[in-house]
């Protein structure tokens, strides 16, 4: 899969460490993350996936006991500067995280809601950016009559597909998932698999799971971290049929985790 | 095995019994009360006590001017004592994690929560009323106004706290700044928790007498202008029944019921809003 396309570097990861307080949840973490291909992020709870995938938007940023140290490189640019703007990062980097987040509001002006913040668009370029981004997310066809309704009257699978759907509305480069389907059903789970399958087509994912099999689904490249360490990084067919390292084996044949 | 089962539906049972007594223990209480206002209150309550304005003893009047002056200064606190809640207890949720001020703030609002509400009817008498030299409908309001605020800073801190991170998390993750974080999506979130706590604040200071006395004192005439001594339900009530008059006696039984009535229907209204709220998400 890999192989069939030209791998351009989107985000490069240099000698990250990153700390909670005093606690240092990651080790000196570098890695490539190439452009328009899924790379998910593999490990047992507390290993640091979702914590390295959170200093890719600087989420951590929320947080004042949280720092980073290192550098994050989005298109040769160190997004972990000072004098990186934190809006217009965030408008080349989205995000979807474990729970669904719908705004307390219709679902017209959830999507709205982060277009709104970068451009300014016509009632009717709206109108069309809402429709593009839905049917991306493939939502479109259920909820294209009830666009007035609150988005948070939708079922889990909808809501996290709105959520997607928000995120890629402000045309993001970069789309970070957060376990995006451990709070889903399994049918729920494939929509959304199929719908990263398309996206990478024009986004390059990020994504933190839980599930082993779903990274063998879904991604191009696979990280396996533990207790804030990469251990192993490569195309996921490698990594899955072929580990370099022990632990990487002994974690996804299930012998540990 | 079977005997710790048994013991378990014994003690079980017990339980229930004790709580159930507690329960009617206390309604027994608001039941009475409830009873007493209603056999002393509905006589009283004739089409005059919505016309006609508070009687000098003797002959025949009703309670317009004071149902008239208690609403607008329940208004006027309400509009007052709202923003400003609304606004500290965003303070106090959303920029309140770091520093000294918030947790001193929020210990001073704990305090004022349980002031006794004469101290607030001094201190407004001490500040306001002392310097303007005379009762009014301002005073009145001001003091009740100051019992709306730790209210409403604490309801609305409470119920923005309940608005979880990760929605704030993924407001911020579209790089909205916290100003819209805020407006669009926490506070929205807990639209109906706040509108709960200001409908509850209403309820709590339509009763208020104590800082009353001191700050828009009483009325017997009409009075609209919220710079004259303003007639007020409690205040009316308090001095009629002191009376030794029979057809004030009833007066004040028929205004301490539409009190209750008032308060009754707000605590309704507001438990209906935050259960419609808490149904749809």
């Amino acid at each position: 899969m890999a192989a069939e396309k030209i791998i351009t570097p989107k985000l490069v990861v240099r000698d990250l460490n990153f700390y909670y307080g005093a606690f240092r949840a990651l080790n000196n973490i570098s890695l490539t993350i190439p452009e328009k291909m899924v790379t998910a992020f593999i490990g047992p709870s507390g290993c640091g996936k979702s914590t390295l995938l959170r200093t890719f938007n600087r989420m951590y940023q929320l947080y004042p006991k949280q720092r980073a140290t290192g550098e994050v490189l989005l298109d040769g640019e160190n997004i972990l500067d000072k004098k990186q703007d934190l809006n217009t990062l965030r408008a080349k980097i989205g995000m979807v995280f474990q729970k669904p987040t719908p705004f307390p509001m219709s679902i017209y002006d959830n999507i709205a809601f982060g277009a709104k913040l970068y451009e300014r668009l016509s009632r009717h370029d709206m109108d069309e950016r809402v429709e593009w981004a839905l049917k991306k997310a493939a939502l479109w066809a259920e909820v294209k009559d009830k666009l007035k309704h609150s988005g948070t009257g939708l079922s889990g699978g909808q809501q996290q597909r709105l959520c997607i759907a928000r995120a890629i509305a402000v045309k993001p480069q970069v789309l970070l998932l957060d376990e995006p389907t451990s709070a889903l059903d399994p049918i729920s789970t494939a929509h959304i698999e199929k719908l990263i399958d398309e996206l990478k087509a024009e986004f390059t994912i990020v994504i933190v799971t839980h599930n082993m099999q779903q990274a063998a689904r879904v991604s191009d490249y696979t990280a396996y971290m533990y207790l804030g360490d990469l251990i192993e990084f490569g195309d996921t067919s490698t990594v899955f049929t072929n580990p370099k390292r022990k632990e990487t084996e002994d974690y996804i044949t299930g012998r540990f985790g | 095995m079977l005997t710790l089962y048994a013991r378990r539906r014994l003690i079980n049972a017990a339980t229930l019994v004790i709580s159930v007594l507690a329960m009617l223990f206390g309604l027994f209480w608001l039941g009475w009360i409830l009873w007493t206002l209603l056999i002393n209150g509905l006589p009283g309550l004739s089409g005059a006590v919505f016309t006609q304005m508070t009687p000098p003893p003797g002959s025949g009047g009703g309670l317009l001017n004071a149902i008239a002056g208690s609403l607008i200064m329940t208004a006027v606190a309400t509009a007052i004592g709202t923003p400003v809640g609304i606004l500290a207890g965003t303070y106090l949720a959303e920029f309140g994690q770091r520093g000294w001020l918030a947790p001193a703030t929020r210990f001073i609002n704990d305090v004022l929560l349980s002031a006794p509400s004469i101290v607030i009817g001094l201190f407004i008498y001490e500040i306001y009323v002392i310097k303007v030299k005379h009762f009014s409908g301002w005073g009145g309001a001001l003091a009740l106004s100051i019992l709306v605020i730790p209210i409403v800073i604490r309801t609305t801190e409470n119920m923005l706290r309940l608005v979880p991170n990760t929605l704030r998390e993924a407001a911020a993750a579209l790089g909205a700044p916290q100003w819209k974080i805020i407006n669009f999506v926490t506070l929205r979130a807990a639209r109906a928790g706040i509108l709960t706590g200001v409908l509850l604040a209403v309820a709590r200071i339509s009763g208020e007498t104590a800082p009353l006395l001191f700050t828009a004192l009483n009325n017997q005439f009409w009075s609209s202008d919220m710079n004259q001594p303003m007639a007020n339900l409690p205040v009316v009530i308090f001095q009629f029944a002191m009376s030794p008059y029979a057809d004030w006696h009833s007066l004040a039984w028929a205004g301490a019921l539409l009190i209750t009535i008032g308060v009754l229907t707000l605590n309704v209204v507001a438990r209906v809003v935050f259960r419609q709220s808490a149904t749809a998400h």
